[in-house]
């Protein structure tokens, strides 16, 4: 029994999580720290208001608002359906990122995918007559269209990367604009744009407006007056399907390789061109997924013009797939986290003199610290090895991290940014 | 054309000098993805700097009567302050990727995050909304230079040359280029610079010749990060009329691509910035551009879409690339956290 449990906190995932936890624990007391800070200097605020901020960035999921002048918490339905709505399409561009950091590229492309994602979409939502096409085959095709949208738009990158050599870095940011002035020149003048009612023409109609919107099945029911819905479950399904590709196919296998060393995964007869390509493919899809899944809900409404800015769904994939190490499934729970500092950050502005930027410092400071994972890790191994004196040496080394420095290295060199 | 050059400039400067940042951090090994970051910060700071002055008032009696001199050491002094906490904000870079050999990616990715979240908090509990302005006037009631400086009435004609370079344009413009040629010469020409490229290259025959590696790698991102934020200053006061808002329209990461496009060295990118500022000018003013002076609006009358227009310099960076990646030469250890172990 003993001996079972020290294996579990030798083993290398273990590390991970406890790295990643730790890492959020010294984030949220940052963020405390800073609350702590501003609340002194800022007479407004004062003692009370920073012990009711540093309250609301532990426990902002369970705040139901202000009574007597005194914060109160307890099950809030509203905020916890909130939370798995905008986890859906965290969740998915965090996989999207974690899917190329698998093959060793840095998917920064996820806001263009994410925009052409979105415009697919709604062209495809609003534009298929409901009269004809039942409803559910429009959300279907909608679905897909995005998906699609988003894979081809990441292919672009993948493919100059590939055949002729250039960084990927620099390719995604470069299609993210172009991607963000397409979105706006073909929304320009298009008659999806909502002219019914005045306030909104800046918009495109909801999906509702063709009757397009995803099936609640019943989530409503159990968390009242939230946005939820079942794009939710669409979403884990997704990182379910991108964990067994990665882990259990030869595709996934192949596409590691090509990560982990290029010119190795060539010697050993893979197709390292053809498997960025796909990487980005999938990278793209799974971000044009998650514009489909957020504005097929029904109830959000696209900016359309959106040239001076890129989507910070897109973006907030990246620090969603740090913290979770780039594992699918671990992506899942870092995403619903990540939607939760978005409630917090909500709470704050509406219940307090600070604002939602806190929570952004927060993620920040997580991943900055998620850089260093490995030290910390480190430090865990250090730790354990003083109280556990007679470790066996084979062992010693399978529990170490593989040494990947090397590797990296070779196929990092050349490569610029 | 006097528009279009001075135009150009305004937009291909900030660029420039950012991209040297890139230039200076990537030469000592350090792979700064967090340029856009450092300049949010640097903007805010510089604007900061400026707002909290104003309202001290020590420059108020220097306005009033009109001591443009005077204003424009302020100016500097702006300059100055967001370079200074620039530097430091890249310190946390530095730290994380010289002494922790962290994943720099990872860590300029941070960076990225943190500043314009530290930004907007900020400015939020200042100012009470999301933009930081200056506390009285505008960039160019205070900072800019006009030819009645120098004597010209209204209606004075300064010339081609004097319109162009000197009539309602920043003092911080040449500055930047000033600094870009005397940084270049330094990191080319002396052996300062010898010995920092040298630990982008080479880092373990560089510490075997008794070259500090660490060292040179702060000396890197720290002039890196000074460059970067005095950048994102100049940018906010040529541009966004010194107001900080937590963004500069993706212009760190351009400046990355500008970098890249200009294969590291200093008189390319100086080229590729110009022309890179030329086409961001187009989008910005396609309709009031008149090249030769015929009272005819070319590129307007052409009726292509203005997103054409604002598509065009990332599309032409793309394409360009693609022809001129092949000999594209990044340094060769940069990314590499230094291990003095490792052959």
């Amino acid at each position: 029994m003993k001996q079972g449990r020290s294996n579990l906190l030798e083993k290398d995932s273990t590390k991970s999580v406890l790295a990643s936890l730790i890492s959020i624990l010294i984030g949220m007391v940052v963020g405390g720290v800073i609350i702590v800070i501003v609340g002194l200097g800022n007479p407004n605020l004062g003692i009370k208001g920073a012990l009711d901020g540093i309250r609301l960035v532990f426990f902002g999921l369970f705040s139901t608002g202000r009574v007597d002048n005194a914060l109160t918490f307890g099950f809030n339905s509203t905020n916890m359906g909130d939370m798995l709505f905008r986890a859906t399409p965290l969740i998915l561009t965090g996989l999207s990122v974690a899917v190329a950091f698998k093959t060793g590229l840095f998917n920064i492309g996820a806001p263009g995918q994410y925009l052409m994602g979105t415009a697919a979409t709604l062209m495809l939502a609003l534009g298929i007559p409901s009269e004809v096409v039942p409803t559910p085959v429009i959300w279907v095709i909608a679905f897909l269209g995005g998906m699609l949208a988003g894979a081809l738009w990441g292919c672009i990158p993948g493919l100059v990367k590939a055949f002729l050599n250039i960084n990927e870095v620099l390719a995604c940011i470069m299609t993210n604009w172009i991607a963000a002035n397409l979105v706006t020149w073909m929304f320009e003048g298009s008659n999806f744009r909502n002219l019914v009612e005045n306030t909104k023409s800046g918009y495109i109609y909801k999906t509702t407006y063709n009757g397009v919107q995803t099936a609640k099945l019943g989530l409503d029911k159990i968390f009242p007056g939230s946005q939820v819905n079942a794009g939710i479950i669409v979403a884990i399904v997704m990182a379910v399907l991108v964990y067994i590709l990665m882990n259990k196919t030869t595709l996934g296998y192949q596409l590691k390789a090509c990560g982990a060393n290029r010119h190795a995964a060539r010697y050993a007869g893979i197709a390292d061109k053809r498997n960025i390509v796909l990487s980005m493919a999938i990278a793209g899809s799974l971000s044009g997924a998650a514009a489909s899944l957020y504005y097929l809900s029904g109830n959000t409404e696209f900016f359309w013009s959106t040239y001076q800015s890129l989507p910070a769904i897109g973006f907030n994939g990246i620090p969603v797939a740090l913290l979770a190490a780039s594992n699918p499934i671990a992506v899942v729970f870092t995403g619903c986290f990540m939607s939760m500092l978005d409630i917090v950050g909500m709470q704050l502005t509406n219940l307090t003199a600070y604002n939602e930027y806190i929570t952004d410092v927060i993620i920040a400071v997580i991943v900055y610290l998620s850089a260093f994972s490995l030290v910390i890790k480190m430090l865990l191994n250090g730790r354990k090895k003083h109280k556990i004196q007679a470790v066996p040496e084979a062992k010693a080394a399978a529990a170490a991290p593989p040494p990947d420095n090397g590797g990296t290295a070779e196929g990092k060199g050349g490569d610029g940014v | 054309m006097t528009f279009l050059i001075q135009q150009t400039l305004i937009y291909a400067v900030p660029l420039m000098i950012v991209a040297l940042a890139g230039v200076f951090a990537e030469r000592s090994g350090i792979i700064n993805l967090a340029l856009e970051g450092i300049m949010i910060f640097g903007a805010f700071a510089g604007v900061l700097f400026v707002n909290l002055t104003q309202k001290a008032g020590t420059f108020a009696e220097a306005k009033a009567a009109g001591d443009w001199v005077t204003l424009q050491g302020f100016m500097i002094l702006a300059m100055v302050v967001a370079a200074v906490l620039g530097a430091l904000f890249s310190l946390l870079l530095s730290f994380a990727s010289v002494n922790l050999k962290a994943d720099q990616t990872i860590g300029g990715t941070a960076l990225n995050l943190l500043a314009p979240a530290l930004v907007l908090f900020f400015i939020r509990i200042i100012a009470n909304q999301n933009t930081l302005q200056m506390a009285e006037g505008d960039s160019a009631s205070w900072f800019m230079i006009k030819k009645s400086f120098f004597g010209y009435g209204r209606n004075d004609e300064m010339g081609f040359f004097g319109s162009t370079f000197i009539d309602k344009t920043y003092l911080a413009t040449y500055i930047c280029i000033i600094l870009f040629v005397v940084l270049s010469i330094l990191l080319y020409k002396t052996r300062f610079g010898l010995r920092l490229r040298s630990c982008g290259e080479n880092p373990q025959a560089a510490d075997s010749l008794g070259i500090n590696v660490y060292k040179m790698r702060y000396a890197g991102t720290t002039i890196s990060g000074a460059l970067a934020g005095m950048g994102g200053f100049v940018y906010a006061l040529t541009t966004a009329n010194c107001a900080s808002t937590g963004d500069v329209a993706g212009f760190g990461f351009l400046a990355l691509a500008v970098m890249i496009f200009g294969n590291w060295k200093p008189l390319n990118i100086a080229g590729s910035a110009l022309i890179f500022g030329l086409f961001k000018c187009i989008a910005a003013s396609y309709s009031s551009i008149d090249i030769n002076g015929d009272g005819i609006f070319l590129l307007k009358e052409l009726g292509i879409s203005p997103h054409f227009y604002r598509m065009l310099p990332y599309l032409i960076t793309l394409i360009v690339l693609a022809f001129t990646s092949k000999k594209s030469r990044a340094p060769k250890a940069e990314g590499i956290p230094y291990d003095k172990g490792q052959r």
